[in-house]
């Protein structure tokens, strides 16, 4: 086990994160391993749904979003699988190379941009590693005797994570196509036509999205739903200590890089009322007066977080050196 | 506390029958046996395990995975009894079916979505004031001039009901949270009424008897967006017009009981109008509108050493939780110095009231515009209780007010 120096576990800690332990680590497919999180005390986890993803933060300092593919009826552990990139960027080298059961990970989240919507049957269509925030959103397809089918390519099987795990569970729903044995996915023999009720899922790199988007010409355009898998960086904007103001008190505070903006404005003696305190229930929604918050809650729109005129000040914090708060 | 000595779950307060008139009426002292007989009692009555602490009660409210609300929160058990009526898609469901119904209901009622009702409910609540003091002297029955006034001026309309039948809404809601308790005298005087209101409720949940701008329409505009089935869409809208009704009205009752009853909170408000969301969920701490919620064990769960059985139910007491002397200092006090954050008037975990932030501009509204226009609030008679198996409810709530000058 790696013992942290105290300057690394800090790291790690930055507000609006909880500090998970690695509980397992296992190499699922050439260049991706699975990586298992619990909470150092077992304790629950925040709740999720199929699609949502977390913020991983490393010891490094880096920071990258991996889709759950656990199960959501375990509250104790996280499961992510983690594809090693080219030039090992966000991370993807360390977690191979380094990260090791034992260790400590902050975690962001969860947050869902790409939730799974009632439908009579689904086609869910994978690239790669996009097969990760497919895979619950299939565990409770088949859980609720909905038709399904999962269309999974990838350049090479030996490359395709979960195999085992899909065929032994849901036999031939699922149809693997390596690219080396079976050249490219034929979209449109599954595509084609457009059956009432049908929603398409669909994760891969952007040319995969594209292809399906195609195929699915005339269909309606709420039936198909993407997620592109990208390298986005999800590090806090700011990993420095800001000034938050508080206008009606006449109070500044400084809020430094391992507190929240709730705690420090808490502290500082304004009343704000909190229930859930991981960015989902709303209750501590605050106006903002001047100032960018970087926002990362679940809360929240996209119009909301462009406004910018309000933030959720338990998880989410500064952009810029100074935030003026209405309290 | 004596509550550490370890009664066992054999103890007299295991044959009380909490949906009694006289528990009901009082739940206290009945909250105050069942926390000290342990952290888990068995009610011999109907079979259920009880919850009162707040440690239990909100561990079992977060875990869905062991707790389910898909047979039912009130005493029926859905796997053995029929529901009175189609059950709701968000209360009474479980993952992965309460996932769509809750993340569209939770985006039509987010904080940033109401904030255009702001302005409009702020305006309404100093108007309904204003017409109060000026038209009823200065003793009134605060609970129907106000509690129950207020929201029934500002829901409907958020909602985009129409004028006509409105006065059916809050029988409907005390119909459905009587429904959660045994079928005892209560649920036997709402029966006349069940279908009529029913049907009302449910015609005014289709997408033509509601107006194009209100949550309701919203709730339908999800339907078309594929985020809902349009079979769902009607009964979404249904849990608006049976939670967000008769909640908010004994909610607000509870905060102004409150201030008559603590002239010294009514100043310090009146000195800090922006304490007033604190103080409404202070209120609703204190008095815990919805009292109690059921669930169902998904397996055999140990619960601090007692194994509650698969398929069992269990009564988790809000109110009780709400004033467990282990999480709260002085739990019987109402203060608006202490930070009521973590009580679980709302619930806790996934079916968190979804409506919470509807109810607290609701509160914020109504009290900013008393505290600006009212120095003092105080009782002027025998306040009544209604009856209600789930809600600490409100019939009558004689008031004496000096406005300001
Ligand atoms: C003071 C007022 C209110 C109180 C005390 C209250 C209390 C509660 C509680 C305790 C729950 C959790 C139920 C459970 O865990 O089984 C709940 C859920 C719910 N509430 Fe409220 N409520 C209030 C106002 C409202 C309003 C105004 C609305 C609608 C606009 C609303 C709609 C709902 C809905 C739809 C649920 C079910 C959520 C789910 O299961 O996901 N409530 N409420």
């Amino acid at each position: 086990m790696v013992v942290h120096s105290l300057a690394q576990s800090r790291r790690i800690q930055t507000a609006g994160t909880v500090t998970l332990t690695v509980r397992a680590k296992e190499v699922v497919a050439d260049g991706v391993v699975s990586l298992v999180l619990a909470r150092p005390d077992d304790g629950r986890l925040p709740d999720w749904t199929p699609g949502s993803h977390i913020d991983l933060v490393l010891p490094d300092g880096t920071s990258r979003q991996y889709s759950l593919c656990g199960d959501r009826w375990d509250a104790h552990t996280y499961r992510i699988a983690v594809l090693r990139e080219p030039a090992g960027r966000g991370g993807s080298a360390y977690v191979h190379d380094r990260l090791a059961p034992g260790d400590l990970v902050g975690v962001g989240g969860p947050r869902n941009h790409f939730t799974l919507a009632p439908a009579e049957r689904y086609v869910f269509i994978a690239g790669g590693i996009g097969i990760t925030p497919l895979l619950p959103m299939v565990r409770q397809a088949a859980q609720t005797d909905i038709d399904w089918r999962l269309l999974y390519g990838g350049r090479t099987r030996a490359t395709m994570a979960f195999l085992d795990e899909l065929s032994a569970a849901y036999g031939d729903r699922v149809d693997i196509v390596p690219q080396d044995e079976r050249g490219l996915l034929d979209l449109d023999a599954w595509l084609n036509r457009h059956f009432p009720g049908t929603k398409v899922y669909c994760c891969g790199p952007a040319p995969l999205l594209a292809a399906v988007a195609r195929s699915c010409g005339d269909w309606p355009a709420h039936d198909l739903r993407t997620e592109r898998f990208t390298a986005a960086d999800s590090a806090p904007v700011r990993q420095t200590p800001f000034e938050v103001e508080l206008r009606r008190s006449r109070v500044t505070v400084t809020v430094s890089a391992d507190t929240s903006v709730l705690q420090a404005v808490r502290q500082a003696g304004a009343d704000v009322l909190s229930s859930c305190e991981q960015g989902t229930c709303g209750t501590c929604l605050t106006p903002v007066l001047d100032g960018t918050p970087d926002h990362r809650d679940s809360v929240l729109g996209d119009h909301e977080r462009a406004a910018g005129d309000c933030m959720l000040p338990c998880v989410s914090r500064s952009c810029g050196d100074r935030l003026v708060l209405d309290l | 506390m004596t509550g550490t000595t370890h009664v066992p779950a054999t103890s007299v307060v295991g044959d009380a029958d909490p949906f009694a008139p006289e528990h009901l009426l009082h739940p206290g002292p009945l909250h105050r046996a069942l926390r000290a007989a342990g952290p888990v009692v068995h009610l011999r009555r109907y079979d259920v395990h009880a919850l009162a602490r707040h440690r239990e009660v909100r561990a079992a409210l977060v875990d869905w995975q062991n707790f389910r609300s898909g047979a039912g929160v009130g005493l029926a058990n859905f796997r053995h009894e029929t529901p009175w009526r189609p059950p709701s898609l968000l209360l009474e469901a479980d993952p992965p079916h309460h996932d769509a119904p809750r993340s569209v209901l939770r985006d039509v009622l987010a904080p940033p979505a109401l904030r255009r009702l702001r302005e409009k409910w702020q305006s309404t609540a100093e108007e309904l004031v204003d017409a109060v003091l000026a038209e009823q002297e200065e003793e009134f029955d605060a609970f129907a001039t106000l509690a129950a006034a207020f929201p029934l001026k500002v829901f409907p309309d958020a909602v985009g009901l129409g004028p006509d039948g409105r006065e059916n809404l809050l029988p409907y809601g005390n119909m459905a949270f009587n429904a959660f308790g045994p079928r005892n005298d209560l649920v036997t005087a709402d029966a006349p009424r069940v279908a009529e209101l029913s049907a009302w409720v449910d015609a005014r949940c289709r997408r033509e008897a509601l107006d194009e701008n209100g949550f309701g329409a919203r709730i339908w505009a999800a339907a078309d967006r594929g985020d809902l089935t349009h079979d769902q869409a009607p009964r979404v809208v249904r849990s608006l017009l049976t939670a967000g009704v008769d909640t908010t009205v004994h909610g607000l009752a509870a905060a102004l009981y409150a201030f008559a009853t603590h002239p010294e909170e009514w100043q310090r408000l009146r000195e800090r109008p922006e304490l007033a969301r604190v103080a409404f969920d202070e209120a609703v701490r204190w008095q815990s509108p919805v009292q109690t919620f059921f669930r169902t064990a998904t397996a055999d769960i140990d619960v601090a050493g007692t194994v509650v059985p698969e398929g069992s139910k269990i009564l988790m007491f809000l109110g009780s939780a709400n004033r467990d002397p282990d999480r709260w200092d002085d739990a019987d006090r109402f203060d608006l110095g202490r930070d009521p954050s973590g009580h679980v008037g709302f619930g806790m975990g996934i079916h968190q009231c979804v409506g919470q932030h509807v109810a607290r501009l609701e509160a914020e509204s109504l009290l900013t515009a008393l505290a600006r226009r009212v120095e003092r609030i105080e009782l002027c008679g025998e306040p009544r209780r209604h009856l209600n198996n789930t809600l600490r409810s409100w019939a009558f709530l004689p008031v004496r007010v000096r406005p300001a000058r």
